[in-house]
This record gives C-alpha cells, structure tokens and sequence, in this order.
C-alpha cells in the first residue's frame, strides 16, 4: 500500500467517522435522558437521504403521508389516554404540533415540489419532515413504557425499527438512490484530493457537534436534560418534565439522523435499509464511549470509520465483521473491569 | 382429587392434540407448520429461560441455529458422516460458541449484553454469507435427510414425530431444570443476584449456564432444520430471524416455559394467514409484527400465556417429608479461641468519601450485637464489607481466626455467614418455600444434569424439609406456597429470615429485620432471636428500632459518619452523652 491509498483511506475513514460520530452523539444522548437504545436512529439516515433524492427526482416522498399518519396517531392516541384531563392549552399545542404541522408540510410539499427548487429548500424541507417524527415515534412507543427497565425498552426499540423498516420499503421500494452533490469542488492536499463534499460532511458535522455542546451547557434546557440524565427522580422533584426532556431528545435524534442522512446521499447508494448497518455502526462507536461520554464516542467513532476504510480496503465482504467484532475486545475490557454483581437499574 | 382429574385431562387433551397430527385428518400443509412452530418453540425455548428466568436477552439466538446447521451440514455433506452424528457435534460447536461468547459478554449486565449479542449476531451471519466452505452466497445444498434402519425421514409426518419428541423432551428438561436447586439460583439472577451470591451460588457461573443451554436448545433446533430444508443459506439465522425468535418469546411470555410454545404457534401462524391475506403486500407482516411487539410491552408486559394460565389446573403442591430433613452435624467448635467475627480498622471509601472510617469490634461466640447509628451511619456498607458484597479498602475482616475481606460471598457463606437484605431481596414469582429453599443452596449437590434427568429428588425433599422447618420456626408455615411477592413487607423480612437460617450459619446478620413487622410480630422475631442465641449461633443486627434492640441484645455499637463513637452494654448506651448527640443533634 503506497502512501497516497493510505493517506486517501484516511480521509475516506475521518469522514466516514464523523458521519458515525454524528449518530453515536444522538445515540448516547437519547440513552442517557430516556433509557432507550435508538435502533430506529439509524432509519431516520435512510429516510432524510431517500427524502432528498425523491425531492430532486421531483416526486412527494411517502414520509409527507408518514408524517401526517403519524402526528394524527400520537394525537388520537395522547387523547384518549388523557380523556376528562385534557386542558385547552394542551390541545391548542397538540392542535398546532400534531396536526397543524404535518399538514403544513403536506401542502408546502405538494406546492413546492413541481416547482423544483433549489438544493437549499430541498435539504430545509427534508428536515422538517424527518425531525418531527423522533418526538411522535417517542409519544407513540416509548413514553407509556417510561418506567420499564432498559431491556423492555429495548424490545420496543426493537419494534419500531421493524415497522419503520418496513414502510421505508413501501415508500421508496428496494432500489437504492443517490442525491445530486452538495458541492462539487476538489482540492488536493499533499497528494490527496479531497472533495468539497467530504469538507462539507466533516464541517457540518462539526458544526452540529459544537451547537449541541452549547445547548447542553449554556441553555436552561440543556441543563434540564442533563439533569434528567444523571438522575430522573430528583429532576421530576424539581420540576422538570421527563416526557417534555424525552420528546426534546427524540427531536434532536431525528434531526441528528435527518442531517447525516442529507449528507451520506451524495456519496452512498442509499436503499431503505441501508440505514440500519450506518446506525448499528454508530453503536459500536457509543459502546467504546460507554454509553455515556460524548468525546469518547467521538473519538470511537473516528476509530471505527478508519477501522472499516482499511477492513474494506482489505477484503469488502468481512469489512462488517471486523467493525463488529472489535466490540469484542472492549466488551470484554468492560467485563473485567465491571463488578462480579452488578445491582438491577 | 378434582384438581388431579383436571390435571389428568390436561394431560390427555394435550397427547391428543399432539397425536392427531400423525393422522391424515390434518393436511400435510399444516403438519409443516407444525414443524416449523416445534423448531421455533426450541429456540424461543431458550430465549424464555435465558430473559424471563436469567434476565439476559440475546438478540443472537439465530447464530446458534446457525452453529448447528452449519456443522452437522457440513459434516453430513463434504465429509460424508451419518446426520445422527451431526447432532452430538453440533451441540459440541454450538456449546463451545456459546461459552466463548458467553465468557466474553455475560458479566456484561442490562443494555451491554443485547448488544453485545445484536453486533455478534450480525458478523456471525456475514461469515456464514461469506465463507466458501460453508456455500457462501448460495448457500449449501445437497443435505441428507435422516434416516431409521432403511427408512428416511423426508415427509412432514415422519419428521414431525422427531420434532416434538425433541420439543416435549425439551419442556421436560427445562421444567425439570426450572424446578431445582440450580434452577432456583438462576430464576434469582434477574433481579436478585446480590441475594444469590449472598447464599452460595456463583452468579457468573450460573449465567454461563443458563447462555449455554439456550444455545443448546438453539443448536438441537438447527440440527433438525438442517436436515428438514436440507440445504441451508445464511438469511435464517439472519437479523430477522433473531427477531422473530425475540417477538415469540415476548408474545407468548417470558416468564414461563410454555409462554415459548404459544409464542412460536401464533408468530408463525400470524405469519401464514399474513402471507395469504396480503399476497403481493407480504412485506407489510413485519409492519404488524413492529406495532404488535410494542403493543404487547405496552398493555400486557408479561405475553399472551398469562392470560390463558389462569384456565389450566393448577399444579400439584409439592408435599413435605418433614423426616427427610437429616440435620448437619452440630457446628464444629471454635478453631480460635477468640471472637467469632472481628474488625480491625475496616475502612471503605468511595472516591474521596469515607463510608466507614477504620471501624474495629467484635462479636463473640453466641453473642448478640447491634450496630445502630443514623441514616447514612455506614451500617449497611459495613454489613456489605463483612460478606464480601464490596471490599474494604484497607484493614481486615475476621471470622473465626480467619481473614475473609478479600473472599467473595460465596465463599464467606460457605464459612457460616448468613444475612438478610435491609431492602428485601426475594424472587416474588417463586414461592415462600422455594424462596427459603435457595438459602440451603451450600447444602446441595446436584448439578445440570442431575435436575433434568430428575435424579435430585432425594436432595430436593431434603432441602425442601429443612427449609419448611425454618419457616415454621419464623411462624409462616401456612404461607410457605404462596408466591412471595404476595406476602406482607413484614412476612417478607420474616422469610429473609428464615433463608438465613437455612443456611445453618454460626453468624447471622440482620439488616433492620423489625422495619415493617407489627408489634406482635417483633415480639415473635425477638423471641425467635433468644432462642438462636441460645442455640450458640452470634447475631449482629442492625436495627433503627431502640426498644426492639434495647431488650434483646448483649452490647451495642453505634457508627456515626463512618466512625465508631460508641460500644457498650445497652443501659450504657441509652446514657451516653455522644450517642444522644449523634441522634438528636448537639446542645449548643
């Protein structure tokens, strides 16, 4: 291997691995506020991504019809489990977050998307339309399993990936798309050409990184979710919402997800299931980080993108089997280091 | 006997319905699905034992099936071996699979351990795919069918003896291994493992078993498919496949072994009227499936069996041979001729917090101690140091002349340390008795396959009437099968216990054992206490109630912030300036 291939598998693995950085930062945080291991984090990548190439192919993706499905489901169902409690303030908010929003949606997109407009208001209204599926999916799933333990949560999890997998498939059927670059600039550095799509990845990346690091120390909200992380009871003591903090976790996930996935579209054929290898993929790198440290699932992250840039370099058909089985070692690593008898959550 | 002719009947009903298949009363087509559901049910099988028993979930059961199909196809196709060797090779793959993954992840506790399993799953089913020797791609074919004498065994109705001869065999094991002395420490892994340690049972250990035989079970269900498809590919022990096996367990429940078997027939069944109502929108199956699996977390966590169990008779109570209990020879006397139990500057810290401060005391033989001292004293810490729940960061623990702060708690119980938990530690959906009976784990011998193949019994009515004994002695004979979570906090602290007693332990350690016992009821327990006392057994007790501790004990201790500030005998105590300090607050 001559040094250009070596240099070129690095840039490939860093971005690569900011993209899994992205997802192990919504992974930990979403565990660490609500208990729930997101298998669906990895759908929302496929989602965006299929959005995005539906947009410039000038069709109406089916996740406008999800969207509104899914709002009117959280609705009814928030509804009827409230009953006689329902207030007026509540109802004028669910009104507006539920079905208000998604039907904007709906008509925005049916407008727009004839018109064919540019990148910019196609990446804008692919967000808009995957990031309020986290806090539905959270109301619908996870919310009334609020108390059970980590395993049952997990199961739900499970779930919910099945049957998003499964209407990813009616949506955008089996083949695979790619969206139009978000830039096409090439610059070289040192031998290496690196696209102004890679730069884009690792800065908006980073970007995000940054905005959420500000939101966690500087806000009030921020602050609340934290504590909601290190301890759920005294934050309910004090007053603040879980629900509110766990749908604010799933919003930010969704987003999280619906931007890796506008980024990916460019460089990866993207099929309806293509999302669950990316996300499984994120998971090995929260797992290095423990489940509970942003940096440390940032820097596993970046292992494991460089980790498969050369496993696939290598041999393409274990490439997978070599990022999985490096869970191995740290898993063990955390068993010798984890008491003989560990107390039930 | 209404009850044994209701139990009767069930049995027949469920022979019948397991006959009438081999009849050409029912199509073929049907006798396939019931095949599948067998094979199915195995897996989940282990799934149950392993989550609703053990408490750990293994999104990885598929790779097992995997092991086996692979290696009795393997063996049966390029080396040419007869299949009914395959079986005991597989199980041995599959068994050596499961305790190098086992090894590697089952000390891994909650959310590590399903993703352990998910990530090894996954990169299991890619080597499958991927390896030539296995058929890659394509997959491997050409699989001989099993044979009997010159008869091979290809049609459904000849397999499906084969198959639910393996599936009723195997409810038997695992029923027969449920309901033993092994099977009892491993229904206490899920939320009491602290409590099983506590009382002899090697918990790391008991985990690996109970990961290895749902892998078994997995690896004799890989072995039938094998060479019922007789060619295998790589996408049945796939990520949909380990799901499937998940939603089974979930939907038919968990906590029982036959909540495997409904689970297995209504996926697979809800799978084939799915594919016909849906023809062309097959895919739209796993979209019921997703809502189904988190509709059933939702309004009935505990699957479909539970619902149904109310209507079958209920099992037999198992009876009491008070004669079979063969008391222990009386405790060899003191090798030292010192205290029983002594501390000699005990500290722990947890990070730059002191929980017990160089603690020294002692407890003599049959003697009474209590350790009292505000909340937050360091008791229970204390109590954790001297059974090998946590360990002390420098100083030493003796018992009888030996230092034990470095043994783990299974080995301080073996020496003759019992305890009860100050929250209580019970396994609520066994019984009183049974819950009792874990206490006497030490006392047993029989293994894993001793408990299938039933060859226990002599033990288990032993362990059974020395455990009914200790109940008797804390006045709960009469709820001994009833299920523990049914059962007053005061009875259940009684139960604690009683389980310590099972033990036959020279020191008994109380963690607050009169919190939430009625006045009658403490009198019975001080009672019970001057009794054991004068049995020659030493008790230390940590107790927040003062007139409970005040008649009943010999000398005091009391720990404030970690220290001892305090020792004496109980009028000295009641007097002490610094003791009514620590509990009231200064005068200033």
């Amino acid at each position: 291997m001559d040094s250009m291939i070596f240099w070129t598998l690095v840039v490939d693995g860093v971005v690569n691995g900011t993209i899994y950085a992205l997802l192990a930062i919504g992974l930990v945080l979403v565990f660490v506020v609500t208990r729930v291991i997101l298998l669906p984090q990895g759908v929302y990548v496929s989602f965006a991504a299929l959005t995005l190439s539906q947009f410039q192919r000038g069709n109406v993706p089916g996740t406008v019809g999800l969207l509104l499905a899914l709002g009117l489901a959280a609705f009814v169902i928030d509804l009827l489990r409230l009953r006689s409690r329902v207030t007026r303030a509540w109802l004028i908010r669910r009104v507006a977050s539920d079905l208000a929003l998604p039907a904007i949606m709906y008509v925005l997109v049916i407008w727009l998307v004839p018109l064919r407009p540019n990148m910019a208001v196609q990446i804008v209204l692919t967000l808009a339309l995957i990031t309020p599926l986290g806090p539905y999916l959270y109301r619908l799933a996870f919310q009334p399993l609020e108390q059970a333990s980590v395993l049952t949560l997990l199961i739900a999890s499970v779930g919910v990936y099945i049957a998003l997998t499964v209407l990813g498939l009616v949506f955008f059927g089996p083949e695979g798309f790619t969206a139009n670059p978000l830039s096409s600039a090439q610059f070289e550095a040192a031998g290496v050409m690196i696209s102004g799509q890679s730069a884009i990845m690792v800065a908006v990346s980073l970007v995000i990184m940054v905005l959420l690091w500000l939101l966690f120390d500087r806000t009030l909200i921020g602050k609340a979710m934290r504590a909601v992380a290190v301890n759920r009871v005294g934050a309910r003591l004090v007053g603040i919402p879980i629900s509110q903090a766990g749908e604010i976790t799933f919003a930010l996930a969704s987003f999280i997800g619906a931007v890796s996935g506008v980024l990916i579209a460019p460089v990866t054929m993207v099929y309806y299931d293509t999302g669950f290898l990316i996300g499984l993929i994120g998971f090995v790198a929260a797992i290095i980080g423990g489940m509970g440290s942003y940096p440390l699932a940032v820097a596993g992250a970046i292992f494991v993108g460089l980790l498969q840039s050369f496993a696939a370099f290598w041999n393409s058909n274990y490439q997978q089997v070599v990022v999985f089985m490096t869970l191995i070692p740290i898993l063990l690593l955390r068993s010798l280091r984890a008491p003989a008898v560990e107390e039930d959550e | 006997m209404k009850g044994a002719a209701a139990r009767w009947l069930a049995w027949g009903l469920a022979i019948l319905l397991l006959i009438v298949p081999l009849t050409p009363l029912v199509p073929e087509f049907w006798v396939t699905l019931l095949i599948l559901i067998g094979l199915s049910s195995l897996t989940a099988l282990g799934l149950v034992v392993l989550t609703g028993m053990g408490g750990m979930t293994s999104f990885g059961q598929a790779a097992f099936v995997g092991f086996a199909a692979y290696t009795t196809g393997l063996l049966s196709t390029t080396y040419g071996l007869s299949p009914w060797l395959g079986l005991p090779a597989a199980l041995v793959v599959t068994g050596l699979a499961a305790c190098a993954l086992g090894a590697i992840t089952m000390r891994l506790s909650g959310h590590y351990l399903p993703l352990g399993t998910l990530a090894w799953g996954i990169s299991i089913f890619y080597i499958f795919g991927n390896s030539a020797f296995l058929g890659g791609q394509t997959g491997m074919t050409g699989i001989p069918p099993l044979r009997l004498g010159s008869l091979s065994l290809i049609g459904p109705r000849s397999y499906y003896i084969l198959v639910w001869l393996a599936v009723v065999l195997s409810l038997v094991a695992t029923i027969n291994l449920l309901d033993s002395r092994v099977g009892r420490a491993f229904r206490a892994l899920r939320r009491n493992a602290i409590a099983a340690e506590a009382f002899g049972v090697v918990t790391a250990r008991a985990k690996l078993i109970v990961f290895v035989y749902a892998a078994l079970l997995a690896g004799v269900a890989g072995w039938l498919y094998a060479h019922f498809q007789r060619t295998l590919s790589a996408s049945a022990f796939g990520a949909e496949a380990n799901i499937d096996y998940l939603l089974m367990a979930i939907v038919g429940g968990v906590g029982q072994v036959f909540g495997a078997l409904l689970g297995a027939g209504i996926v697979i069944v809800l799978k084939d009227l799915l594919q016909d109502m849906l023809g062309r929108l097959g895919m739209f199956q796993d979209l019921v499936f997703g809502i189904m699996l988190v509709g059933i977390l939702q309004y009935s966590r505990d699957g479909i069996w539970p619902l149904l169990s109310s209507w079958l008779p209920s099992t037999a109570p198992r009876s009491i041979d008070p004669a079979a209990d063969i008391e222990r020879p009386a405790p060899a006397p003191a090798t030292s001729s010192g205290p029983l139990l002594a501390l000699d500057k005990a500290r722990k810290t947890f990070g730059g917090l002191v929980a017990v401060d160089d603690v020294s005391f002692n407890v003599g033989h049959a003697e009474t101690v209590a350790l009292i001292g505000p909340n937050g004293a360091g008791k229970s810490t204390l109590f954790d140091l001297m059974t090998g729940v946590r360990r002390a960061t420098s100083g030493r623990v003796s018992f009888d002349g030996a230092s034990i702060e470095r043994l783990p708690p299974q080995m301080i119980a073996r020496r003759g340390i019992a305890r009860t938990f100050q929250h209580v530690r019970l396994v609520p959906e066994l019984s009183v008795l049974e819950n009792v009976a874990l206490g006497a784990h030490t006392r047993g011998h029989a293994g894993v396959v001793s408990a299938i193949l039933r060859l226990d019994r002599t033990e288990e009515r032993r362990l059974f009437a020395h455990a009914a004994r200790r109940l008797e002695r804390v006045g709960l004979a009469k709820e001994m099968f009833r299920p523990a979570g049914h059962l007053s906090l005061g009875q259940m602290r009684l139960v604690e216990v009683a389980r310590a007693l099972c033990l036959d332990p020279r020191l008994l350690l109380l963690d607050e054992p009169a919190a939430g016992l009625r006045a009658a009821e403490k009198q019975a327990l001080a009672k019970l206490l001057r009794e054991l006392k004068g049995e020659g057994m030493s008790i230390l007790v940590v107790e927040h109630d003062v007139d409970f501790v005040m008649g009943l004990v010999d000398r005091i201790v009391v720990l404030d912030f970690g220290k001892k500030i305090a020792e004496g005998l109980p009028q000295e105590i009641r007097v002490n300036p610094l003791v009514i300090e620590a509990y009231l607050g200064g005068v200033e």
